[in-house]
Parts: structure tokens; C-alpha cells; sequence
């Protein structure tokens, strides 16, 4: 019964059918590549963890760290990841117009997250706190570091994706792309979540 | 074009209700995590488990509330890989912390 209605359906809509598939398998091996970047991560928290104390006479992590300036920056990137679902819902509506809005606001408050953290390491390294200075600066640089990468090609891919939308359309290339993309961006903000909380808000105490 | 507009059972579908449901359960679990360790007003203990647990619910609300994790997208591969790589942080973070803390001790380096 169950199998003849999958048959049924299967010849009904064939050729959409199997684009979808592709694109939900192409989508299933971005999520195998995100949690080995998680790994990635991971490491570089345990890394931190280890080192956190170990401030070689230098800078300590409740001298450096300004909470403010780092609510700011997470609620940046919590409600692009916020807007980035918009432009997938606007996407599964068709509605070409409101994807390529959403994108944009997207970019807009990644590029302003990402404007802060190069101001927040200039700063550090003026004051004489670099990664150089102690294994404390050196881990969290590397960890804050890593991710602030992260988003950086977020932002460059987003703005390939709106010239690739507004050029191509919704189509079978580029609304897998858009879900990958999508996926990329909310995971950053999963990240994120663990760096203000076991990097700045644990450090402040 | 249907096909992908009706169906319910990729990683990708969400809805208004889901994502602002996961907005304001964000914002809510972001301030109270800043809240507790601004005000400068409770003890270590009191702010280390606050930021902790309301960080981990927090990775849990977007992960099924903006990534739509579930069991039945991609046949629950999605999050049988998930549950897998959150084994290997456990072994890699809590692993790591726990040697060093007793390498620490047992040099006595201060």
C-alpha cells in the first residue's frame, strides 16, 4: 500500500523529485563538513581552557574583557541569524525580491559584527595585549580568531549568493546553495554562543 | 517546483512561528546569562552554572528552532552525526581539561 503510493508519486514527479534529492544530499555532506569544523573548534576551546590562566604576568582576562561591547557584538549576530531564516522562508515562498532583502540585511549585521572584532583585537594589540604577550592571548586570539574567519567567509559567500540569485533566480543550483549558506550561518551563531559564554562571560568573573 | 514547496521533510523548512519563537527564546537566554555576571550582585558558583546551562540551552533552541535539527530530517543521519561529534568534543574538551588540571597539581606550578 505505502510502497504503491511512493511508486505512484515517484512517476508523478520524477524529474523534480530527483533534483531534490540532489540538493537534500548536497545539503546532508555540508552538515558532515560542519561538524568536522566543529571538531575544529572543539580543540581550539579545549586549547583555551587549558591556557585561560596562564597569563605569563600580562593582561588577565577580567582587566581585558568589556562585556557591553561584547552584548552588543552577540546581538549583532544573533538577529542576522535570525534574518538569514527570513531569507529562507522567503526563498520556500518563491519570493525572489525578499530573499535578496534578507541577504542583505544579513550582510550588513555580519559586516557589523565583524567590524567590531577587528576593532576589539586593534585595540588589545595597541594596549599591549596581543597574541603575543601571553598563552592566554595567544588561545583566545586563536579561538575568537577562528570564528571571526569563519563569519568573514560567511560574508563573502553571502555576497556571492546575492549576485548568483539576482543573476540566476531561485533555481535547482542555487536553492541548495541557499540552504548550505543558511546552514553555515546559523552554526557561527551556535559557536558564538559558546564564545561569549565560556570565553568572555566565564573570563569576566 | 511543488514538490519542494509541500514537502516537510528536508533540513531546511521552518516557519515565522519557529524562527521568532527562537528569537526571543535567544534573547531572553542572552541576557540573562550577560545579566548574571554584569550586575556583579551573585557568587561564582551562582554565575558559572547560569552561564553554562543557559548556554547549552541556547545551542539547543537554535539548533532545532533555526537549524531544524530533528530526528526526521535526512532519515536522522543529521543528528546521529551530530550525536557523534558531540562525543568527541566531550572526550577532546573534558579529556584535555582534566589531564592538564592534574599535570597542574602534580607539578605544582603555583
Amino acid at each position: 500500500m505505502a510502497t504503491d503510493t511512493i511508486k505512484q508519486h515517484d512517476a508523478h514527479a520524477h524529474d523534480g523529485h530527483e533534483h531534490h534529492d540532489a540538493g537534500a544530499m548536497k545539503v546532508f555532506g555540508f552538515w558532515i563538513y560542519l561538524m568536522s569544523d566543529l571538531v575544529i573548534f572543539g580543540t581550539l576551546f579545549a586549547t583555551f581552557g587549558v591556557l585561560a590562566t596562564a597569563t605569563a604576568g600580562g593582561p588577565t582576562s577580567q582587566e581585558i574583557f568589556e562585556l557591553p561591547f561584547v552584548l552588543v557584538e552577540t546581538f549583532l549576530l544573533l538577529i542576522s541569524s535570525f534574518t538569514f531564516g527570513l531569507a529562507v522562508l522567503a526563498q520556500n515562498a518563491g519570493d525572489r525580491g525578499a530573499v535578496l532583502k534578507w541577504l542583505a540585511v544579513t550582510f550588513l549585521l555580519g559586516a557589523g559584527f565583524i567590524s567590531m572584532e577587528i576593532y576589539e583585537f586593534h585595540h588589545l594589540i595597541a594596549e599591549g595585549a596581543g597574541p603575543d604577550r601571553s598563552a592566554f592571548l595567544s588561545a583566545f586570539f586563536t579561538l575568537v580568531g577562528t570564528h571571526g574567519l569563519h563569519v568573514t567567509f560567511g560574508l563573502i559567500w553571502i555576497a556571492i549568493m546575492f549576485f548568483q540569485i539576482s543573476k540566476r533566480g531561485l533555481d535547482s543550483v542555487t536553492m541548495p546553495r541557499m540552504l548550505c549558506l543558511s546552514l553555515f550561518w546559523h552554526f557561527l551563531d551556535i559557536v558564538w554562543i559558546c564564545v561569549f559564554s565560556f570565553v568572555y562571560l566565564i573570563g569576566a568573573m | 517546483m511543488s514538490d519542494i514547496h509541500t514537502s516537510h521533510d528536508g533540513a531546511s523548512h521552518g516557519s515565522y512561528k519557529s524562527y521568532i519563537i527562537g528569537l526571543v527564546l535567544s534573547i531572553v537566554l542572552t541576557l540573562i546569562s550577560f545579566g548574571v555576571v554584569m550586575t556583579g550582585s551573585f557568587g561564582i558558583p551562582t554565575m558559572m552554572i547560569t552561564v553554562v546551562v543557559t548556554a547549552i540551552i541556547q545551542v539547543l533552541v537554535q539548533l532545532v528552532l533555526f537549524m531544524h535539527l530533528n530526528t526526521k530530517s535526512e532519515g536522522g543521519w543529521n543528528v546521529l552525526s551530530f550525536v557523534f561529534t558531540a562525543g568527541i568534543l566531550v572526550l577532546i574538551i573534558g579529556g584535555s581539561l582534566w589531564i592538564m588540571h592534574n599535570i597542574h597539581i602534580n607539578m605544582m606550578l603555583g
